[in-house]
């Protein structure tokens, strides 16, 4: 959290090779965190390296504890007390891990803005959702109280919450969760940023209003051109509304793709297991597959490739060494055999 | 059932907000008794039927009458009269100690409760050091120093209860600090210092309101203690706990009323503002 505890432990050395799409937004390079719990370092993160461009959103994907929700706190800079970064996040030409005071409330106010899980949590609970949408536009923009009523208002009609100017002065608690989260969407646009932090919007919701915010989010931020990291543990979810999606395992990004290119040529032997770990609505089936063993977190991950222990593929080789993420096929893949494996890990 | 019937029309509007704050006829009146001391206070000229430091010696010590209700002192001064006006520098003393000792306390409780680390524990370590002084002695000190009055104690009470509402405050300012909503302000690159005034404070108020409460009524009977000991207020200002030690003379004689009714007065407000403190927790807790 505070740039003085990171800048003494960075490490500069940027590792592995990655194409660099033109126009990089967000590039995250060879992000590393460690954690301190119980006066030791734990590694949360150990190579995650992705970069979102201008007005692309980027799905993450992962199981719970593969970092993914970390990345995004690493780039809003919202990591805990005693978190020591390496690597590096650049955002529009700007170093990240760096910011701080005046600088990194610039980035935050007009760059980044974050989507929560728990829409409810985020939210004060004592002012009013008018209170809450018209903060930042008078705060940061200087508009006048009465504008900032009237664009929060016009905002909300086009996140679909009917009688805008009523819901101005309820309280959080007298809306519902989706309902909530189309509020927490439409202060984010209010906002005006360059990059959406998506990070699971639609976990606390139930399915159908999942659906609905999700189609409402991809939408809006397509029509504004906005740029997003949406982090997610539903691989189809993420396939459906990002362009391309990152898969992460035990902190580190295992595969890259583009979306449309994922489902059917996964390209690191993890992806597929997942993939082939969905239920299936074409067939019906008694025994869902499983992935062997459980997930590892990065601090207890294997000495080689960090899904060794795990894969179905694994060689001697794999154990031994470290993998780095190379590119493939389009896409970037963390695995040695790759290219030997590419066509054979579709699904069954 | 007819699904027609849309629901704002079966709930009137406010009456789950009703049903959350519910009656409480003692937190009722402890408001209303307050409230009347302050009006006392405040139009003390007004309301007092004699001139409070106007003594009449040949009707010394009497009783309740129609023209003194509640009797005479020793110098023949109109008791009622002078609990009245006495309200004024008895309730003025406290207020301006709650008020010195709630905004230090609660600034020093958002500050630390904000940086935590070392500038916690440094703070923290001070205010411990602050308790070691109990706020009678710390007056009497001031007293000693500064001399009798007012101003002297008024000062050393505000430092002397700035470490107890602090503490307090800063255990609920750091569990409010870690709520997701506050995560939320920062990454909107909001400055701590706004943070911290229109997020932070408006949720700690019900705590805020508690400790202030239970500090008046300390206040009050410290700086009657002081007065009664001749350290606070000066004869022949009219205070409560003056009041108390000039009537102790007669009290021997028979005469107990002026000690009496100046010390009902500081039993009542004190308790008033206990009581209030009390239903406020209770309310915060629910």
């Amino acid at each position: 959290m505070h740039g003085a505890a990171t800048a003494g432990h960075r490490e500069d050395g940027v590792t592995g090779p990655a194409p660099t799409p033109p126009a990089a937004l967000l590039s995250i390079r060879a992000l590393r965190v460690d954690l301190r719990a119980e006066g030791e370092l734990r590694r949360v993160i150990h190579d995650v390296t992705l970069d979102v461009a201008e007005g692309e959103s980027v799905g993450l994907v992962g199981e719970s504890g593969s970092g993914k929700s970390m990345t995004a706190r690493a780039v809003a800079r919202l990591l805990p007390e005693g978190a020591v970064t390496g690597g590096e996040i650049v955002f529009d030409g700007e170093p990240v891990l760096t910011l701080r005071g005046a600088a990194l409330r610039r980035f935050r106010r007009g760059g980044i803005a974050t989507i929560f899980q728990d829409p409810a949590a985020h939210i004060n609970p004592v002012r009013t959702i008018g209170d809450h949408l018209t903060e930042g536009l008078r705060l940061v923009r200087g508009v006048d109280a009465r504008e900032a009523e009237r664009r929060a208002a016009a905002m909300l009609g086009e996140v679909g919450i009917a009688g805008g100017e009523r819901r101005l002065r309820q309280h959080p608690h007298e809306l519902s969760g989706g309902m909530l989260q189309r509020v927490m969407i439409a202060s984010v646009l209010l906002d005006e940023p360059r990059l959406i932090l998506a990070d699971e919007p639609t976990t606390a919701l139930d399915v159908t209003t999942q659906s609905e915010v999700m189609a409402l989010l991809s939408e809006l931020s397509r029509e504004r051109r906005l740029a997003m990291l949406y982090i997610t543990h539903d691989l189809e979810l993420a396939a459906g509304v990002c362009d391309r999606t990152a898969v992460m395992y035990a902190g580190a990004v295992m595969e890259v793709q583009r979306s449309a290119a994922l489902n059917d040529g996964p390209l690191n032997p993890y992806t597929a297991a997942l993939l082939a770990a969905r239920p299936r609505v074409d067939a019906r089936s008694d025994r869902l597959e499983a992935i062997a063993g459980r997930p590892r977190s990065a601090f207890e991950a294997p000495e080689g490739c960090v899904f060794a222990d795990r894969c179905p593929h694994v060689e001697d080789a794999c154990v031994a060494e470290r993998q780095e993420l190379r590119p493939l096929a389009g896409g970037l893949v963390r695995c040695r055999r790759a290219e030997e494996l590419r066509g054979r890990l579709g699904h069954a | 059932m007819s699904g027609a019937l849309p629901i704002e029309r079966v709930i009137p509007p406010g009456a789950a907000r009703r049903r959350l704050r519910g009656r409480d006829p003692l937190l009722a009146g402890c408001v209303v008794v307050i409230a009347a001391l302050v009006l006392m206070a405040l139009l003390a000229p007004l309301i007092a039927p004699h001139d409070p430091d106007a003594s009449d010696i040949l009707a010394a010590n009497e009783g309740s009458s129609l023209s003194h209700p509640l009797g005479t002192d020793s110098v023949g001064r109109d008791i009622l009269s002078r609990i009245i006006h006495g309200a004024r520098l008895s309730l003025l003393g406290p207020a301006l100690v709650v008020v010195a000792a709630t905004v230090g306390g609660v600034a020093v409780a958002l500050v630390t409760a904000w940086r935590g680390g070392r500038v916690d524990t440094v703070a923290s370590r001070v205010l411990d050091i602050l308790f070691a002084f109990p706020g009678l002695i710390f007056a009497i000190l001031a007293v000693a120093m500064f001399g009798t009055g007012l101003v002297a104690p008024v000062i050393a009470l505000s430092i002397a209860y700035l470490p107890y509402i602090a503490r307090v405050i800063r255990s609920a300012a750091i569990r409010e600090r870690a709520l997701p909503y506050v995560e939320a302000c920062q990454v909107a690159g909001m400055s701590p210092l706004r943070i911290c005034w229109r997020h932070l404070l408006p949720n700690l108020l019900p705590y805020v309101a508690v400790q202030a409460a239970v500090s008046f009524g300390y206040a009050l009977v410290d700086l009657s203690a002081l007065s009664y000991l001749g350290l606070g207020v000066q004869p022949p200002s009219a205070e409560w706990g003056r009041m108390v030690a000039d009537g102790q003379a007669a009290i021997l004689n028979g005469n107990p009323e002026a000690s009496l009714y100046a010390g009902m007065a500081i039993v009542v407000t004190v308790l008033a503002f206990n009581l209030l403190a009390d239903r406020l927790v209770r309310r915060t807790a629910q």
